[in-house]
């Protein structure tokens, strides 16, 4: 049976939230219920290679689209330190403001890294039950890149 | 461990021999200021290692990010239909501040590629073969550019001649 309380572990309900992704809109995981779902928890806007990790999943997007899937993506930056990096990168989805309590969700999740006051480089593939199927936390300084989400998406799909 | 999937076959652009001791392949974006720095760094280890070594090149255009990415690889791979994928490579590569559309037919022409292929590149017909690059790089765990793979394997150190030798020489 599915276990609202263990933190975000495979085979678990994913913890329910709601988080602002702009200054007057919210994102609810549990209304995205019914497609599945990918959580990319990361450490911090602004990072300064251009082959990083959201400019990566921005490209490809069109490649999740093949699994109905909605991309999140999570960090404790603010809404509009979101706004302009999104502006910036021309992002095509959603970021969402893990800002106040910081980390809140993260730690819901069990992927805040409390010294550094960040969330980690964790993925998450949530189905359209909301259900917890995959995860992977990668060394925060290793973009972890795409080939395991879309391995998990495509066990979705058997 | 993120794996290159698919291995590298025919249709890939290969400096040396496909059964050399090390094959170093990179998915690169031709307007990444990375890449260009990578490209120097290559060159000297090739230099360095003559035949033990095998060079390929995918392509992986960031296009939100560079908006000519894609079509330096159209001219490339125009090039390549020619047999002059590295001339093309190289040029731009070693011109990659002047990407726009007139510097890259001007550079098509200096490495003697026909009217027709230009117009080809252009025209956006070498792009399938382009997109299906990005998608086995996305397949392949590739993670931003340049990503590099060593005998098919993703190689997380930095795209530096010396780290690059290094890891080479523990293999």
């Amino acid at each position: 049976m599915p276990n609202a309380t263990s933190a975000g572990e495979v085979g678990s309900a994913a913890p329910d939230f709601t988080l602002p992704t702009t200054p007057d809109q919210s994102v609810t995981l549990s209304k995205l219920r019914g497609k599945p779902v990918v959580l990319v928890f990361y450490p911090a806007d602004w990072s300064p290679v251009c082959g990083d990790q959201v400019a990566l999943y921005n490209e490809i997007l069109s490649v999740f689209g093949e699994y109905n899937a909605q991309l999140l993506g999570i960090s404790v930056d603010g809404v509009w330190c979101h706004a302009a990096f999104s502006q910036d990168r021309k992002l095509q989805f959603p970021l969402l403001a893990d800002f106040e309590p910081k980390g809140a969700v993260a730690r819901q999740y069990g992927v805040y890294e409390a010294s550094a006051g960040i969330c980690q480089r964790a993925l998450f593939v949530i189905d359209g039950k909301g259900v917890v199927r995959w995860k992977y936390i990668s060394p925060i300084g290793i973009n972890p890149g795409a080939d395991g989400i879309l391995a998990a998406l495509e066990e979705l799909t058997q | 461990m993120s794996e290159l999937k698919p291995p590298v076959g025919a249709a890939d652009h290969v400096q040396g021999a496909r059964d050399a001791a090390i094959v170093l392949l990179e998915y690169g974006d031709y307007q990444c200021p990375y890449c260009g720095t990578a490209y120097a760094q290559i060159k000297a280890v090739q230099q360095a290692m003559g035949d033990r070594l095998c060079f390929v090149f995918r392509n992986f255009p960031l296009t939100n990010l560079h908006p000519q990415a894609m079509r330096a690889a159209s001219f490339a791979e125009a090039a390549a239909t020619v047999g002059k994928f590295w001339e093309m490579h190289d040029v731009i590569f070693e011109n990659q501040r002047h990407l726009n559309d007139r510097n890259l037919v001007e550079y098509a022409q200096r490495v003697g590629l026909d009217d027709g292929l230009v117009e080809a590149a252009l025209q956006g017909n070498f792009e399938p073969k382009i997109r299906q690059d990005f998608k086995s790089g996305v397949r392949s765990g590739v993670n931003g550019t340049p990503t590099l793979f060593v005998n098919g394997q993703r190689f997380d150190g930095p795209a530096e001649a010396d780290a690059l030798q290094g890891f080479f020489a523990r293999i």
